[in-house]
């Protein structure tokens, strides 16, 4: 195992510390964890959204803190959640009197965390609620619909929601937004080549050559099924096939189309893959009305990539379309 | 001994003892299912438990012991163990609240509130392969020998007995909950670490009366 790095146990404070180095106009450290805030306060009476959970799956969420997005982030060890109180300074940097909403992938230990600190807040007297995301249906029937993996329709989720705050929706107006969203997003990845932790020396499965791992999380877990490596047009079409069945989506539909690298693909090979993606919708009679092509939600260094793909009412639109400022994702 | 604080104190030092010697057996069991850092994580929670009631006494009554170590494991442990236990052992105090000993009920709502605890914040029901079957299991070991009249040194012992019994269980079962349900039926076959570190930790509260 090859890495950048100094000392393994030091990863994410090193990485936490480069990233507001190099955004040190638009981010700041707070508290005594790895939490990171816009630089400039929000606007009195509007909610904080606050994305966070296990580090590894970079540029998530830090680098989504700014305005239009989260208010701030926070990252916990590599896969594990931040504990209540790293979350807890965070929301007292960053609220502006309208309360938090929290936006987690649905994890047990990140929903633990994050309910454990949404507890807390409401007894310091700051409204707090969470919007879990689950929009990994990679699992298929493994799993029931309430237990499946949020992947990188997070990123959907917190743009959307980030917004939605900007332009000052109350709490409960930003709960029902993202069940919206969560209801309206799904996703589904393939790995070629599993990730290897900072902490450990080996990746955390083995693939052969000509084998692929379908259904893959952003853990390097396991996927569903383990299959022959396909083309990039047959992954496209197994991964749209499964998505827009669950989704039931239909040609009268806005889709945005997220193609997400899961940290070992270049960016180069997500762009044909996203050829494949477009041609394959196209052939189905689909039409792409909005798409992102990039690695935004990654599992360390893990080859392959998902798909996402978010069927957006006309508010959902205009909220994807709102005006966004953070070190990743810039549009006027 | 009687069931007091210093009763407390000593289980809660000789859980940071068990999570250090099993270190390695619960990170294990996890790879196997998880993500393989159990050991690692409840090592440092209890140690940070067992750090604190060196340096002082914690607390006049076991409630308060609990209060204090559940507020740490929560800030230490991580991931999600460290919310259940920290849940556990907040609704067991609770439950416990100004009472400066323990006797057999004592005990059994001890057991009853921490399961209850972990049920509320988890999710899971008996047999989804978590935590929750050995305290379940714990419970009504526990409650079948304080109905039938049993001491307090025994009603603890059953319980501990019970969580053994309850973490074996899991051995069998598919996975409902946490990041072992991923694997669907590929879990099977393997015990449930934190079941398993549950029946150590009230391996510990026995032996703690025990010695």
């Amino acid at each position: 195992m090859k890495k950048l790095m100094n000392d393994p146990r030091a990863v994410t404070e090193q990485a936490v510390a480069g990233f507001v180095r190099a955004h040190g106009a638009r981010l700041r450290r707070v508290g005594t964890g790895y939490g990171v805030a816009r630089a400039e306060p929000l606007l009195p009476g509007t909610v904080a959204v606050i994305g966070g959970g296990g580090s590894g799956h970079e540029p998530l969420h830090v680098g989504f803190v700014g305005s239009g997005a989260l208010a701030g982030a926070v990252p916990g060890e590599i896969f594990s959640a931040p504990t209540p109180e790293s979350i807890l300074e965070v929301v007292q940097a960053t609220h502006a009197g309208a309360g938090v909403l929290f936006v987690v992938g649905n994890y047990s230990g990140d929903r633990f965390n994050f309910e454990l600190a949404a507890e807390r807040c409401i007894a310091l007297g700051i409204p707090a609620r969470l919007v879990v995301v689950s929009d990994d249906v990679g699992l298929g029937s493994l799993i029931p619909a309430d237990r499946r993996r949020g992947i990188a329709g997070m990123l959907v989720a917190l743009k959307i929601l980030g917004a939605a705050a900007e332009r000052g929706d109350d709490l409960e107006t930003l709960v029902d937004i993202g069940e919206r969203i969560n209801t309206n997003l799904a996703s589904m990845g393939v790995g070629l080549r599993a990730g290897t932790s900072p902490l450990a020396d080996v990746a955390s499965f083995d693939l052969g050559e000509d084998e692929m791992e379908v259904g893959i999380g952003i853990h390097g877990e396991l996927g569903r099924d383990r299959v022959p490596r396909g083309r990039a047009d047959e992954i496209a079409e197994l991964l749209l096939t499964e998505i827009l069945a669950e989704l039931g989506a239909t040609p009268a539909d806005t889709l945005l189309v997220f193609v997400n690298g899961m940290g070992g693909t270049p960016p180069g090979e997500l762009a044909l893959f996203f050829d494949s993606v477009a041609r394959d919708l196209e052939g189905r009679g689909y039409v792409i009305g909005r798409s992102l092509v990039g690695a935004y939600v990654t599992a360390l260094d893990m080859q392959g990539v998902s798909v996402s793909i978010a069927r957006l009412d006309p508010e959902l639109l205009s909220l994807w379309d709102a005006p966004v400022d953070t070190p990743v994702l810039r549009a006027p | 001994m009687t069931l007091n604080a210093e009763w407390a104190a000593r289980w809660l030092v000789a859980a940071g003892d068990v999570c250090d010697r099993d270190r390695a057996y619960l990170s294990e069991l996890d790879r196997l299912i998880g993500d393989g850092d159990h050991g690692e994580n409840l090592a440092r929670g209890f140690g940070a438990v067992r750090g604190q009631l060196l340096s002082s006494p914690g607390g006049e009554t076991p409630a308060e012991l609990f209060r204090t170590a559940a507020h740490t494991l929560i800030s230490t442990v991580g991931g999600a163990s460290g919310p259940l236990y920290g849940t556990a052992l907040m609704r067991a105090a609770e439950a416990l609240q100004g009472r400066s000993v323990l006797d057999t009920q004592g005990v059994v709502d001890l057991i009853g509130a921490a399961a209850e605890g972990i049920a509320a914040r988890g999710g899971a029901e008996a047999g989804d392969k978590t935590m929750l079957d050995a305290w379940l299991a714990a419970q009504a070991e526990a409650q079948a020998v304080q109905v039938a009249g049993g001491s307090v040194e025994e009603v603890i012992e059953a319980a501990a007995r019970g969580a053994a019994a309850g973490a074996e269980a899991t051995e069998p079962m598919v996975a409902k909950r946490g990041r072992a349900s991923y694997l669907g039926e590929r879990s099977r076959g393997h015990r449930d670490p934190g079941a398993a570190s549950s029946a150590l930790l009230l391996e510990a509260a026995a032996a703690a009366v025990r010695s």
